[in-house]
């Protein structure tokens, strides 16, 4: 085992580190309100740092950084999947817009149509995804498909040159902000139920399309309920093989459990409880001098160390040609009860003071645990929950029978 | 970044798991166990033989070199084996202390020995009422001219009666530790049985004034705290591969198991709450793998590997006891027994989490290397 970069690795590291602190407002790290690896998309609470972050993803996008790992030609770098994941990682360390998490043109619909699109579709829609320009929400679940995605019903039937959608999507995260929808449909309502299936691109502003908005745990209005009457898209938007959807969709699921991990986001913030606690006193006694603390911390930090490892290998495995399908499972099981776990621990260690709400002169850590507390309830339950990310460790990477 | 075994490696772990499967099946491990013997010569013979006692010693003393990982790979397999003879305390501990001494003399005397399978090492290092710390060492060192009168109890002493060396931490008033290669056929030595879970024949081991001349001493005083420092952190990721071989076993086993066993008219393997058990198996093997590894890496590069190490052993000695009850669960009644091999990983798991500190104590290791 080797655990080095290569020089050309840590170089890019190395430079992407010193971007993000020339580039970034001083205590930028402050303003965001996010938990490591969690699906609540919360807002910023000072409207300007929108601002902020959009001048930022434009200068990412002039560097060629957005999407690094894509071919020259189609706007990327050429990188590979390690330099990738080092971006993703800089990137959520330092709390950077459009990191790792919120990504999903960048890093799931773009690298699908490089593997699946037709030429014009990549001609239409790559460019844009990387200069930043477009975004896309990704149309998965509905009311009756959840964890069993092979179920959706929303169906796609030709007519002419076009496709005609009716049905409806939900937990669509913040499709009200986005452009586009890159969405799973049935397109043959008569085969059986995975083998129906088509991905389509649907863009927003076509008529019969409508949302909802639905408020989530923390009061964001992060949901949206999307409803199809007869939305009628160019028969053109459908991507990759018609009938194969169910198929393309597990990659696209594995992209979605790399991407969206957010790994250096967890060493952020656990930095920031190891300062609470070395500076912070209960009962006359430093946080930091309490063994059950110090035990609770160090087995933290030792999880974050596995959860860097399961991630470096499932870009490493991507350099190599290999499907990390059960890999990325792992990783995403791993991760997302990492999440839980240290907002526990987090909760534990402060005592009444965590469940402060807001900040006030009384709230660690700008209240963020109390956030991170109901927050990560949707890791373990986003892109696929625990359970059916341990069917697939057992299924696919055991060789345990279906049932 | 590379999180596979590289070529010589893979060579050798499967070389390893050959010749442990044809030279130390299960039944041999049972034999050892209701024998006398300290452990079977044959087998400890024939492991010289591959050069094994070799791996991680110069080749000036007729060592094949190696690293860290490399001892990794056969400690794996040697987990997986539950092997009953003292290679690790040996070839790993005693081998890389001696390594490490300034003391030349013992270099030339001691490892031309050991790496032909000749000289067998144990630790003594815990005293009663005392762990794996450093911190309070009562076993006395005083100095009688040029040499050494020893005088103490130590505790968990592996295979002390097949030993011919002890290597041994011992306390110099005013001073601070000594490290010495005590021989066991010097006058004043006695032992006695500990029979523990894991069968691997510990003993008490009481030095009465034990005479011990100064060219047996390895280390004293700074030397010997910084000595035993990085022993601490080679010790803690052996046994972290020790386990990891344990368990990637347990795995395996249990897979093809809930494969084939068949209630309710289907394979067990089939019910989720059999393969969540059996997933939750593997992400426990995998991350035990790949931090047990980065640990090795470290070391085998040079770099600080306290921080990697105990975070493995903190790991590992918590996932590998979890990992084997698991195992036990999926299996049922069968694994209650002793004709079943699944008992034995569950000692050589247990065991080893407890050998050179358990989870807590790596815990507050790592605590401080974070800043607490």
């Amino acid at each position: 085992m080797d655990f080095k970069f290569t020089d050309k690795e840590q170089a890019f590291h190395d430079e992407l580190t010193d971007f993000l602190i020339a580039e970034l407002p001083a205590r930028w790290a402050d303003h965001p309100v996010q938990w490591p690896h969690d699906y609540a998309h919360s807002p910023y609470r000072d409207p300007k740092d929108m601002e902020v972050h959009e001048s930022f993803i434009k200068k990412i996008a002039e560097k060629g950084w957005l999407t690094i790992s894509w071919p020259k030609e189609y706007g990327g770098q050429g990188f590979n999947n390690m330099q990738q994941a080092i971006f993703d990682e800089r990137m959520s360390y330092y709390r950077a817009p459009a990191g790792s998490s919120g990504s999903v043109g960048a890093g799931i619909v773009g690298p699908m149509l490089l593997r699946i699109g037709t030429k014009e579709q990549q001609a239409e829609f790559i460019p844009r995804i990387a200069r930043g320009e477009i975004t896309f929400w990704l149309g998965y679940s509905e009311p009756n498909a959840g964890s069993d995605l092979g179920a959706v019903r929303t169906t796609a039937i030709e007519d002419g040159d076009d496709l005609v959608l009716n049905g409806q999507k939900c937990w669509s995260s913040l499709a009200h902000k986005a452009d586009y929808s890159w969405m799973i449909v049935r397109t043959d309502p008569d085969a059986r139920k995975h083998q129906g299936c088509s991905f389509v691109i649907v863009d927003n502003k076509t008529p019969g399309v409508e949302m909802q908005p639905v408020i989530n745990i923390l009061g964001d209005h992060s949901f949206n309920e999307v409803f199809m009457t007869d939305a009628r898209i160019p028969k053109n938007n459908l991507v990759g093989e018609k009938n194969k959807g169910f198929y393309h969709l597990m990659q696209a699921l594995d992209f979605e459990r790399i991407t969206l991990v957010g790994i250096g986001g967890f060493k952020r913030m656990f930095e920031e409880i190891i300062d609470y606690v070395k500076t912070n006193k209960r009962n006359g006694k430093l946080l930091s001098e309490i063994p059950s603390v110090r035990y609770k911390l160090a087995e933290i930090a030792t999880n974050i160390e596995i959860g860097y490892m399961l991630f470096w290998r499932t870009a490493e495995m991507l350099d190599r040609g290999e499907d990390p399908n059960v890999e990325s499972s792992s990783l995403k099981v791993a991760t997302t009860e990492l999440a839980r776990d240290m907002a526990e621990v987090a909760m534990e260690i402060l005592g009444p003071y965590g469940q402060l709400t807001e900040s006030s002169e009384w709230s660690p850590i700008r209240a963020l645990v109390s956030r991170g507390f109901l927050e990560s309830i949707s890791a373990t339950i986003g892109a696929g929950t625990s359970e059916i990310m341990r069917n697939i460790i057992a299924q696919r990477g055991l060789g345990l029978p279906r049932v | 970044m590379n999180l596979d075994l590289n070529t010589e490696q893979k060579l050798l772990k499967d070389s390893a798991r050959s010749f442990l499967k044809q030279e130390c099946p299960s039944a041999l491990v049972r034999k050892v166990r209701n024998s006398d013997e300290a452990f079977p010569e044959t087998l400890w013979k024939n492991m010289a033989d591959m050069g094994w006692m070799g791996l991680g010693i110069d080749e000036e003393y007729g060592g094949i070199g190696g690293s860290a990982s490399d001892v990794a790979v056969l400690m794996e397999a040697m987990g997986e084996a539950s092997l009953p003879a003292p290679f690790f305390t040996t070839v790993v501990v005693s081998g890389t202390a001696i390594q490490q001494s300034s003391n030349e003399e013992m270099k030339a005397k001691l490892l031309p020995l050991l790496v032909t399978g000749k000289l067998v090492s144990s630790f003594a290092l815990i005293e009663p009422n005392n762990d794996y710390g450093l911190t309070h060492i009562r076993t006395a060192a005083t100095a009688d001219g040029s040499d050494w009168i020893i005088s103490g109890t130590k505790l968990f002493v592996e295979y002390a009666k097949g030993a011919r060396y002890f290597l041994t931490v011992a306390n110099v008033e005013g001073t601070g530790l000594i490290v010495a290669m005590i021989d066991a056929a010097t006058d004043g030595i006695k032992l006695k049985s500990m029979p523990t879970l894991d069968y691997s024949k510990q003993c008490e081991v009481v030095f009465n004034a034990v005479k011990v001349p100064a060219e047996n001493i390895l280390a004293l005083g700074d030397d010997a705290e910084s000595m035993l420092n990085h022993l601490e952190d080679i010790c803690a990721v052996a046994k972290c591969s020790e386990m990891m071989g344990a368990i990637q076993s347990v795995l395996d086993v249990s897979v093809e198991y809930v494969k084939d066993r068949t209630q309710f008219g289907q394979p067990v393997g089939g019910f989720q709450a059999v393969q969540h058990h059996c997933a939750n198996m593997a992400v426990n093997v995998d991350s035990a793998r790949y931090l047990t590894g980065l640990a090795a890496w470290k070391l085998s590069e040079g770099l600080p590997a306290t921080k990697e190490a105990s975070m493995a052993k903190s790991f590992v000695s918590k996932a590998a006891v979890r990992v084997s009850k698991l195992g036990h669960q999926v299996h049922g009644a069968i694994s209650f027994c002793d004709e079943h091999d699944m008992h034995l990983h569950l000692r050589r798991t247990q065991s080893a989490s407890m050998a050179f500190g358990n989870t807590e104590y790596h815990l507050e290791k790592v605590a401080q290397k974070i800043g607490l």
